[in-house]
């Protein structure tokens, strides 16, 4: 009991799936994927493009419906909520964006964006509302001159600092920043990856993180889930995934690490997945025939370490 | 407004729209109060006479001044065109919006409906339903209602596809907001600038709509002034007198010409990739 009141979130074997364009049948972007984030924790979630991580946490917020699983927020089950059931909760849920700019509605100046989500949640007198969009825009280090900005006045730092305003407004258990920095400026990332970790670390938020970039995921993460197609394949606290990787791919990933551009996932060669059984043996070098015979699911390599193939268990 | 004007002007075709619209408004407004004749005033001493300083129009077979017939006329026609363009909008945008936010099954009702719609060539779907419903000025804003609703459900649709993914709305959705606000609020207005495109260009062809049921005698019952009237008058006796049809022809045209171009000027500013070409 003591547990369950510390979980946030609980993902359990959730399927999210999107009509195959330009062919039939369903393409599963997330497949059978498990995950908990515990109250103030931060979780990072890596891989490479098109590995379902911003699709999963796009349908933790049911921003998708997933097709099968089940998603829990507090202990309360949102998976089959509707809209209108899902208003209270999603106040509880806020999200920084990939992109800045398009996060804006553009005919909306800066200080209306931040003080809807006030207004809509905790209504009062305007001048109250005023007070506290100023004092948002102070804790994430701008100053009240920006309010009367339009989005497109600002530069990409700027709107990230704002969106991290406008998702603290209404005071949030979980904010989830989907490559948050990634279209910044490198100069300017590591100020807003500052940001958030003060944030964070003022309010208690839980964070989901969403990065390609496995070095700002070390540095500002608690626990570390890597995904590939669709799949979660290692799932540690950061100390151990980065000094003791055990799925291959995560190994594949960190040997990236020591290249000159950094993380970068692009330099993996990528044959295709495959589509049975373990969806990484037409890359892996230690695959072996029976890889194909059966999804392999997480298992435990630790006190909190699990990871998704049965060849690397003991080490 | 003012940005909007300015903007409006620093671009050519928009500013010759503009000044041709406002030009046609201007006429349509005040040109029937100053003349010096009603649109009904009868002159049997001088029927039929060619444009001249006391009727820069002439006059028709009954000797009213064709000018005063026309501006009054255009008066009429154009609230026709207005009116059933705005029903359509006030009908085809939500209706649009409702597709694109809900998905199927709505979106498949709602599109099918439009396709049938779509399938008649406007004329003739403006014809069979004068037929269906009868003749008259509201059947004719009917008319002109029914064939422009599928094109702003249809349009309003398509571009809140593209706005609907877009992460503003996302963080709308995350915030709480209902549904009505995120459309009206949220997408409504970043969707309005093609949607101003296509009333501007339906208007236009609402009054050829209006022109052309009234000249088949569906529409705008005589005496009554409106272009189509005047047009079908001086069609009967057009060897005697030209100058009616012709004239009237011209003014419509005149007013057309004018939306198009306000039309094709807006297009032009909404896109983009045209914008740093016509306003520099």
């Amino acid at each position: 009991m003591a547990e369950q009141s510390q979980t946030l979130i609980e993902v359990s074997r959730l399927v999210v799936s999107f009509a195959q364009s330009g062919g039939s049948g369903m393409f599963h972007a997330v497949d059978d994927v498990s995950l908990k984030v515990a109250r103030g924790e931060v979780v990072g979630l890596v891989g490479e493009s098109g590995s379902g991580k911003t699709t999963l946490a796009k349908t933790i917020l049911r921003l998708y419906k997933p097709a099968a699983g089940t998603l829990q927020f507090e202990g309360c089950d949102i998976t089959r909520l509707g809209e209108k059931a899902l208003r209270p909760i999603r106040r509880q849920m806020q999200m920084v964006f990939q992109d800045p700019l398009s996060s804006f509605n553009p005919r909306v100046r800066i200080g209306d964006a931040v003080a809807l989500p006030l207004r809509l949640h905790k209504p009062g007198p305007a001048h109250q509302i005023q007070s506290k969009v100023q004092d948002l825009l102070s804790r994430v280090g701008l100053g009240p001159q920006f309010a009367a900005r339009y989005p497109h006045e600002m530069s990409g730092g700027q709107l990230q600092r704002v969106a991290v305003a406008r998702a603290l407004a209404v005071e949030p258990r979980l904010i989830v920043a989907d490559e948050a920095v990634s279209k910044l400026d490198v100069s300017v990332r590591a100020q807003i990856l500052n940001l958030l970790r003060d944030v964070q670390s003022a309010t208690g938020v839980a964070l989901l993180f969403i990065t390609h970039d496995l070095r700002v995921a070390r540095y500002l993460c608690d626990r570390i889930g890597v995904m590939f197609f669709g799949r979660l394949v290692e799932v540690g606290a950061t100390a151990d995934v980065f000094s003791n990787p055990r799925h291959p791919y995560t190994r594949a990933l960190l040997s990236t690490l020591d290249d000159d551009d950094g993380g970068g996932l692009a330099a993996l060669a990528p044959p295709a997945p495959a589509s049975s059984g373990c969806r990484y043996r037409s890359r892996c070098p230690i695959a072996r025939s029976d890889c194909a015979a059966h999804r392999p699911e997480l298992q435990a390599v630790g006190d909190t370490h699990t990871v998704a193939c049965p060849y690397v268990l003991s080490d | 407004m003012a940005v909007l004007l300015r903007t409006l002007w620093s671009n050519r075709t928009a500013r010759a729209g503009v000044i041709i619209v406002g030009l046609f408004l201007l006429a349509i407004s005040v040109g029937g109060a100053l003349m010096p004749y009603s649109a009904t005033d009868m002159d049997f001493l001088n029927l039929l006479t060619p444009p001249a300083w006391t009727h820069p129009f002439g006059t028709d077979s009954f000797g009213r001044d064709v000018l005063t017939r026309v501006l009054l006329g255009g008066r009429v026609s154009l609230a026709i065109s207005v009116t059933g363009v705005s029903l359509a909008a006030i009908i085809g945008i939500p209706a649009g919006l409702a597709a694109a936010w809900y998905g199927n099954p709505i979106d498949q009702l709602l599109m099918r409906c439009a396709d049938l719609l779509f399938a008649f060539p406007s004329f003739v779907l403006a014809l069979f339903l004068m037929v269906v419903l009868g003749f008259g000025v509201t059947n004719v804003i009917l008319a002109i209602a029914l064939v422009y609703v599928p094109i702003f459900a249809r349009l309003a649709r398509n571009l809140a596809l593209t706005v609907r993914e877009e992460a503003y709305v996302q963080a709308a959705r995350l915030m709480g907001q209902s549904t009505a606000r995120i459309l009206g609020r949220e997408i409504l207005p970043n969707i309005m600038a093609p949607i101003m495109v296509q009333a501007s260009i339906s208007i236009a062809f609402g009054v050829i709509i209006e022109a052309g049921l009234s000249f088949l005698g569906l529409g705008v019952q005589p005496p009554t002034p409106s272009l189509g009237v005047i047009m079908a008058d001086g069609r009967e006796y057009f060897n005697q007198g030209p100058w009616v049809l012709t004239l009237a022809g011209l003014f419509i045209s005149f007013g057309l010409l004018g939306l198009n171009l306000l039309g094709d000027g807006l297009r032009d500013l909404t896109d983009p990739k045209l914008r740093e070409k016509t306003t520099s």
